[in-house]
This record gives C-alpha cells, structure tokens and sequence, in this order.
C-alpha cells in the first residue's frame, strides 16, 4: 500500500505544539487522586501550527464542495450557502452564549428563535413549529413520536403500521422503526406517482400514519395529494411530510393546504445551511394544531415583548436533544430567509424547477427519461440505455469527476433501473447547466464508441476508484502506530 | 432585478422555456392541483440587504449576553473553554464546509481523512477500538448508546445514574418510549452513584447501566467499583464523559465500559446557545457492527494507493431501511472536524495541561469558596465543576451576579425543585486567579447580607 498523503499522525513529532495555554496562576495543589488518573497518554498527533494549517488545507485540496463546483446530488439541495449567514452566526451574540444563561439575558436569541418560527410556520402553512431536531431523520423520528403520542392520548394504541411508498427516502422506514413502528410500503405506479389503489387496501384501523414526499423523489408532485391525505385521515391516521423537497414547491404549494399533519423541513437544504461534509444540519418540525400539546420541550413563548421557554407541557413527547436545536445553524436559515423575503423564495422555486426541466429536456435525447415531466426541482434519468453497451451508471458518475462536477445521487430511488436523480438548484446560472449537458452529452457518446473511459473513469482524481469490499471485509477504523 | 444568489436573468429563462416548450413559468406548475395551489405572496417579513441584515442581526445579537462581555462560571455540559484561532480558519476553508457527506469517495477524500482521524483520536482518548463519525449530541448518542445495548442484549430495562445530565437522562427517555424500552434511574449519594442502589437495581433484566464521568454534580465516579457490581451479567456499561477531562482521568475503555459517549463540544466548538456540537460514539471491537451512523474505513485504490471510504454501510438507513442500527443520515460533520483540530493542535500534552489548569483552578475555587464560609457539598475527587450551598437562592445570588458583570453557576433548582440554594460551579482554564477571587468574594459579600 502505497501511502501518498500522510495522516496527521504520521506527521506527529515528540515536542511539537500547537497551542497556547493561559498561566496556571494558582497555587498548585496535589488535585485529583493517583488512583483516578491517567496511566498513558492518549497517542493525539503533535505537530506545530503550521503543520497543522498546511494539513488541514492539504485536506480541504482533496474535496469537493459547492464552492469548487457543480453539485446536482439529488434529494440534497446542495445550493450555494451564502457567505454572509456565516458571518452573522459568528456575532459574539450567537456564538458565545451559554445555553443555561437566563432567560433575560438571552432575549434576542430567543426572539430571533421565535420569528424564524414565525416564518416557517407561513412558508409550511403549519400552526407551530419546533426548531429542535437536529437534522431530517431526528425531525422524522420527532414527528412519529408527535403522531404516536397523539394516537395514544385517544386510548388508540392498535396503530401500529407506518406507511411509506417505495420510493422513499431510507430514513423513512428507519425513523418509523426506531419510533416503534411497522412499515407498511405503498407501491408506485408505472408513471411514477403512489398507486392510490394499493394505498386505500393497506390503509386501516391500524395505521399511525403516511409518511410522504411531495414532490416525491422522483421529482414528481402528487397531483392526487388530497385524495391520498383524505383516505388516510378518513382511516383515522395522520400524513407526515418529508421537507427533503421542499426546495420545488416555497411560494407555490403548502405542506399544511395538502393536508398533511406533521412536517420536518431541512434547512440545510432549501434553506442554504451548509452541509459542513456531513452535517451539522437542522431539521425543524412543524405541527398542526391538535398535536401542538406533544411537541417537544421547551416550547418558545412570547408574552408582550418578552420571550420565554415553557418546559411545563404535560402531554409532551418530552426532549428530543439537549438544549434548543442546533442553534446557529438556524441562525443562518433566519439569514437566508430575511435575505429573500417572499418574492425572493418564490424566484428560489422558480428558478430550481426551471433548472431542473430545462436540464431533463436537453438530456432526454441522450439517456432514458422514465417519467414525463414537468418535473419539479429534480428528475431521475435512467442509464438503462447505456447498461445495454456495458457502462453502469456508476461509472457515468465516476467519468462526471473527471471533469470536475459532483455526479447526482445514483441507484436512488431503488424503483428506477440505473437511476441517476439530478437537482440542479436555483443558485447554478445556465451557462453551468449548459457545461453539464455538453459532459454528459460526451459520456453518452463515449460509452457508445470508447465505452472503457467511462468504465475506467475517474482518470484525474487524487485517488483512483477505492476497494470498497476489502474496507468492510477487512475493517481498519482508526490509526495504530 | 436579479437576487445575488440567483443567477437566471430574463433572458436566460426566456431561451430555458424556449428549449423546454411551454410559455410561462407557471406551466412548469401545472401540475400541481388548484385546490392546493398557494397564489398568494407568503407574508414574511421584508427582505433586507446585506447591511441591513447586519445590522439586524447586530440588534439581536446585542440583545444577548455574551461570554466574552461576562465572566462566566456555568458549565453543566457545555463549557467555554481555549479555542485555537486555527480551528475557525480552517472551518473556512470551504471544500468542507460546502460539501455533504462523502458518497464519492474519490472527490472526498479530504472530509474521509479527516473524519478517520477523528475516530482515531476518539479512540485514543477514550480507550476504546472503534468511533463513528458523530451523532447530533452528547445526549442523543447516550440515548443511542442505550438503544445499541437493548438491541444486542434483547433486554428492555436501561438503568440510568441520577447523577447523568438530567437533560441527558430525558432524551434517553424519549428514545427508551419510542423503542417501548424501560429506565429505571439509579440513586446518588453524596454526589456519585450509589453503589448500593444499584447493586440492588441489576439483574439479568438489565441491557445497560449508563453512567457520566465526570458526573453532572462534577464529581469522578468510581468507574471500575461500578463495573465490579457487573459480575458475570452481560449487561453494557456505557460511561458518558467529557472528553477532555480525559486528558486526566483514566480512560473508561480501559477501566470496564463497553460504550463510551459524550460531547466533544470542549474541543474548538462555542457554546452557541447549546448547539450545533458534537456527539461521539465509540464501542469495543465486538459491537462494530450495531454502531449506529457512518464510518470511515481504510482502503487502497485500484493502483494501490491508500484511500478512506464510508464503510459497513449496511448497518444504515439507506441501505438497510426499516431493518437499520438507526435512523440518523446527517451527522455533525463539520464539529466533528473543528474537534479533530483543536485535538490536532493540542495533541498529548496539550490535552493533559489544559485537563490539568481544570483541576487546579477548580479546586483552587473549591477551597476559597470553603475559606470564605461557604459549604461545599461532596468531598469526591473532581474535574472542573462543583456545587456549593448558599444561605439565599441562587437565583437570587445570580441576579446580583449579573449586575457586577458575572455569571454565575447553574442554579440546581432548574433541575432539581429542591435545590433552590445550590449553584453548580464550573471552573475552566479561562479563569484567572484574580477572577476566581473577585467571583468568591462578590458571593460571600451578597451571600453574608441580610
């Protein structure tokens, strides 16, 4: 194995620091017992602070991310996250405030809190709002919990069954399990949009609720959307909805007009959060009004002008992580969001549903399109077309990095043969759409007369393609010496 | 006009719906149904320019009071502490920051690198074999730890120590409700885990008994004394620590647990009003493949060069769906990397000197609050925190605080309804001598009035 960037801790030389300590100016006292202390020292890396910045820097070389380039991943919004929502989350204000401080003393955290609140409650057309969960699944799971505590307050415990089409998002059926639940799939018809047939004979007595996505992840709205919510209200379950989407649909259509129940929005998708490789996202709930008893404590209240956290909530599902929500993060969402305004999200759903269409339309000579159109914010291209000559779709994503785009998320949904799902955003001008098409123009070409590029793509990567099978056979987590 | 963030002029979407063949924007939501239709305009709030928006957020901000304007003396899982001014310049550095998760490995091998040496430094610190990438925070990777142990032992019963984090022990609760598991909460005595309680409380029932070390109250549990009540029970012990005391204490890989969990908010992440930080999650070798969220594994490229991808993925959601180790997708990446740096810049001496400033500075507190007449309650060994009684309330005692450009400790009372007159104290590096003394004497001047 040839070892071509080191790791930090292969840089590490006995001595070197890169910190600066205040004085210890108090008089030094024996402390802590012998028999509680540490026998060996953990084997941390020591470098000097310049080792420290060339390595991290050296590493951030080896990504890609919105800043470097094109980024169409599907179901991910990777849209351009603005330099100015970093800049006030680091105010002194936000940044350096204790969570246990008292309330008075954090009165403009609190209101920005509340009317960010305010805001998504008119966007989602929801009645409250809570900013805690952490990220999509902790919003899914916090939004099942809501939904099953409301079915049990009623003395209704035979629900059971959560229902999800297959075209889902896997944390769907994961959030149901670990609330509990059973997961009932829901198929989808050959257009694409969830078989209302298959729906009304699995619904029942025992259905907590329909989880669903809208549009879906195939890029399609649910035109039968009130028909689907009426059946399962009708069966006495609630309609959860999957904010994944909600980039294609701000201004246009609400989540709480469909007659969804329970919604979880992604700010750090539609609103421009940075995904950080990973995380810290946000993933705020919204309610209507007769599950507002079980949202999670504390509830934010304002009382005249002054903004208060209401833990004495009895019907409460009670607390879903320490504190309030990732915070900054929803600093930057409250950024976003007062940068646009309401004329400014409608261009954002305009934009990224014109974006997107305009792409299917110039690529559909080239590869398959499974589904009419139009499309919303999304669409998924099928590679079945070029299976047939030997190249996968795999390797169409892995000829994408040679020519410096992130590919779309690929062999999902699980319902498309190849699938490639592509979601351009509002923030990419036409000229990158165009240099996109030209590329896959090119790779549908190539794997017509030169198919071993594609199949041997990438070519200019740092790494070429990586042995994924002896990574789980044979696990290496972690640095040893 | 166009908004900066998008591109599209009139011009451009004219020759876009051109090539795509319909008229108007609105045919591109055509199919979306009248009946749900919203054609309004959303009444938000007016949209600002930059500098309008600074100087909204500079009201709001102001609003606040902040830890570099006020002495503070809270901590009770999150705490201010030395944060190398290297971390946030390479937080900035934006291949991280505008990247998501890593599912191409080949345009990602910065974030997998630097996302394995994470889990390599949380393993060194905590004595364990393998750590995931992160979970949202200290308190949902307990809860999770607890969640992994009900699942591999098949047994419904969690023993928590009233000595975790009462905010900590309630998201435990809620996720024991979703998975119809049962807590049961271990009592505290003078300070620490009651040993007799608990021995009383385990059985072959039990999946897991969960532990915080240093505990809430600040106080060092006897970790191996825990572990020895265990005897021959396959029940997990998970120890729930501040990662940084760990510069100092014994790590608990090497003392009994089998689950290690907590914050690693201690290492380059602000306090931010309690969030984003950072949870971590590391198990033994043995329970590898129940860890929930993603990891990051070692591999080579077909050339042979070293390379990192996600790994044992099917332990996850998208792909084991309903069947998974858990629901988390998204994770705290970008705290898990300022972590990583500031454990970088710290290395092994760093990590123990500032664990050891803690300690002395807090014990330092602890006798002059004793001096000054004050009772200290619990005798333990401690890491930076502490709890002392007051003749008045705390909260009282925090009022006049504040008024002199101090915050004070935690008042238990927001907690626990019977400890109106004790204030949780921590003490970390930050503090000067000359702090601590004006901080000890403003509470006994206030404390002695009548």
């Amino acid at each position: 194995m040839s070892k071509n960037n080191p790791l930090i801790f292969e840089l590490s030389k006995e001595g070197r620091v890169a910190y600066s300590l205040p004085k210890n100016d108090v008089d030094t006292v024996p402390g802590l017992s012998t028999k509680f202390r540490r026998k060996s020292k953990p084997n941390l890396p020591q470098v000097s602070e310049l080792d420290l910045v060339r390595h991290y820097t050296g590493l951030s070389k080896r990504n890609h991310g919105v800043d470097s380039g094109f980024y169409p991943l599907g179901s991910c919004t990777m849209k351009y996250n603005p330099k100015i929502n970093e800049l006030v989350s680091r105010f002194e204000g936000f940044a350096n405030i204790h969570p246990l401080q008292e309330e008075d003393t954090v009165q403009g955290a609190l209101e920005l809190m509340y009317d960010l609140q305010q805001e998504l409650k008119e966007i989602t057309g929801m009645d409250e709002i809570t900013l805690q969960p952490c990220a999509g699944a902790h919003g899914e799971w916090t939004g099942l919990m809501l939904i099953r505590s409301y079915h049990e307050s009623r003395g209704d415990f035979k629900r059971t069954k959560v229902l999800a089409p297959d075209s889902a998002h896997g944390t769907n059926p994961a959030s149901a399990t670990v609330a509990g639940f059973d997961t009932i799939t829901v198929k989808s018809l050959e257009d694409g949009h969830v078989d209302l047939e298959h729906l009304r004979s699995v619904v029942g007595d025992d259905t907590a609720a329909l989880m669903l996505t809208n549009p879906n992840t195939l890029g399609l709205f649910e035109k039968d959307i009130l028909e689907m919510t009426r059946i399962v209200h009708e069966a006495g379950g609630k309609v959860y909805y999957d904010g994944a989407n909600l980039n294609a649909i701000l201004s246009k259509a609400r989540p709480g007009d469909m007659g969804f129940d329970v919604v979880h929005l992604n700010l750090h998708k539609t609103f421009s959060t940075p995904h950080g490789g990973g995380g810290p996202g946000s993933g705020p709930v919204g309610v209507k009004s007769d599950l507002i008893p079980f949202l999670p404590v504390p509830i934010i209240e304002k009382h005249d002008d002054k903004f208060t956290l209401n833990y004495n909530v009895p019907k409460s599902i009670g607390r879903v992580k320490a504190f309030y929500g990732n915070f900054s993060i929803n600093v930057r969402a409250y950024a976003y969001i007062r940068s646009l305004g309401a004329e400014g999200l409608k261009e954002v759903t305009e934009g990224a549903v014109l974006n997107a269409n305009y792409m299917m339309e110039k690529l559909a000579a080239y590869y398959d399109v499974p589904f009419e159109g139009p499309c919303k914010h999304e669409f998924v291209l099928s590679g079945r077309k070029q299976k047939k000559l030997g190249v996968r779709t795999l390797d169409i994503a892995k000829r994408l990095l040679d020519f410096g785009y992130h590919p779309p998320t690929i062999y999902f949904p699980l319902i498309v043969e190849e699938c490639m799902m592509i979601e351009p955003t509002e923030t990419e001008s036409k000229e990158t759409l165009d240099g996109f098409i030209d590329v896959m123009i090119q790779i549908a070409k190539e794997v017509e007369d030169t198919p071993e590029i594609v199949q041997n793509a990438p070519h200019t990567t740092v790494v070429k393609r990586l042995d994924e099978t002896r990574a789980a056979r044979t696990p290496v987590l972690r640095y040893t010496k | 006009m166009n908004h900066r963030y998008i591109p599209l002029t009139d011009d451009d979407k004219k020759l876009m719906l051109e090539a795509i063949g319909v008229d108007t924007i609105n045919d591109l939501f055509k199919d979306i149904p009248d009946q749900v239709k919203f054609t309004n305009l959303l009444n938000l709030k007016e949209s600002l320019s930059e500098t309008e928006l600074i100087k909204e957020f500079k009201r709001l901000s102001n609003k606040n009071a902040n830890l570099q304007e006020y002495t503070s003396y809270l901590g009770a899982g999150v705490y201010e502490h030395y944060i190398p001014a290297v971390v946030d310049h390479m937080l900035l550095r934006s291949e991280f920051y505008t990247a998501y998760t890593p599912y191409q490995p080949e345009i990602s091998q910065g974030e997998l690198q630097a996302i394995f040496e994470f889990q390599s430094m949380i393993c060194e610190i905590t004595g364990m074999d393998v750590a995931n990438a992160s979970m949202y925070d200290g308190a949902t990777a307990l809860a999770e730890a607890a969640m992994l142990a009900h699942g591999h032992t098949k047994k419904k019963k969690i023993l928590i120590s009233e000595a975790v984090h009462p905010e900590y022990r309630d998201v435990v609760l809620s996720y024991a409700k979703g998975q119809n598991v049962d807590v049961e909460f271990v009592k505290v005595d003078n300070g620490i885990t009651c040993i007799d309680s608990l021995q009383e409380k385990l059985n072959e029932d039990i999946a897991a008994v969960c532990v915080q070390y240093p505990n809430f109250f600040g106080q060092v549990e006897d970790i191996e004394a825990i572990k020895d009540k265990f005897g021959d029970l396959s029940t997990l012990l998970i120890v729930s620590s501040n990662p940084l005391a760990l510069g100092v204490l014994e790590a608990p890989g090497y003392i009994g647990a089998d689950i290690v969990v907590g914050d690693t908010q201690p290492f380059g992440i602000p306090t931010a009003f309690g969030g984003p930080h950072c949870g971590y999650f590391a198990v033994k070798s043995k329970y590898m493949r129940k860890v929930p969220g993603r990891l990051v594994g070692e591999t080579v490229d077909e050339n042979g060069l070293r390379g990192y991808v996600l790994t044992l993925q099917a332990r996850e959601q998208h792909i084991r769906r309903d069947k998974a180790t858990s629901n988390i997708c998204s994770n705290q990446a970008l705290n898990a990397l300022a972590s990583a740096i500031c454990m970088s810049a710290l290395g092994p001496n760093g990590l123990q000197e500032i664990a050891e400033q803690n300690i002395q500075k807090a014990y330092y507190a602890r006798q002059q609050f004793e001096e000054a007449g004050f009772e200290v309650l619990y005798s333990n060994d401690m890491f930076n925190e502490f709890v002392v009684k007051l003749d008045k309330s705390a909260k009282e005692v925090n009022k006049h605080l504040f008024n002199k450009g101090i915050i004070g400790g935690l008042e238990l009372s927001r907690y626990f309804t019977n400890k109106t007159n004790e204030m949780l104290i921590c003490i970390t590096e930050l503090r000067t001598k000359s702090e601590i003394d004006t901080f000890v004497k403003e509470m006994r001047d206030y404390n002695e009035q009548k």
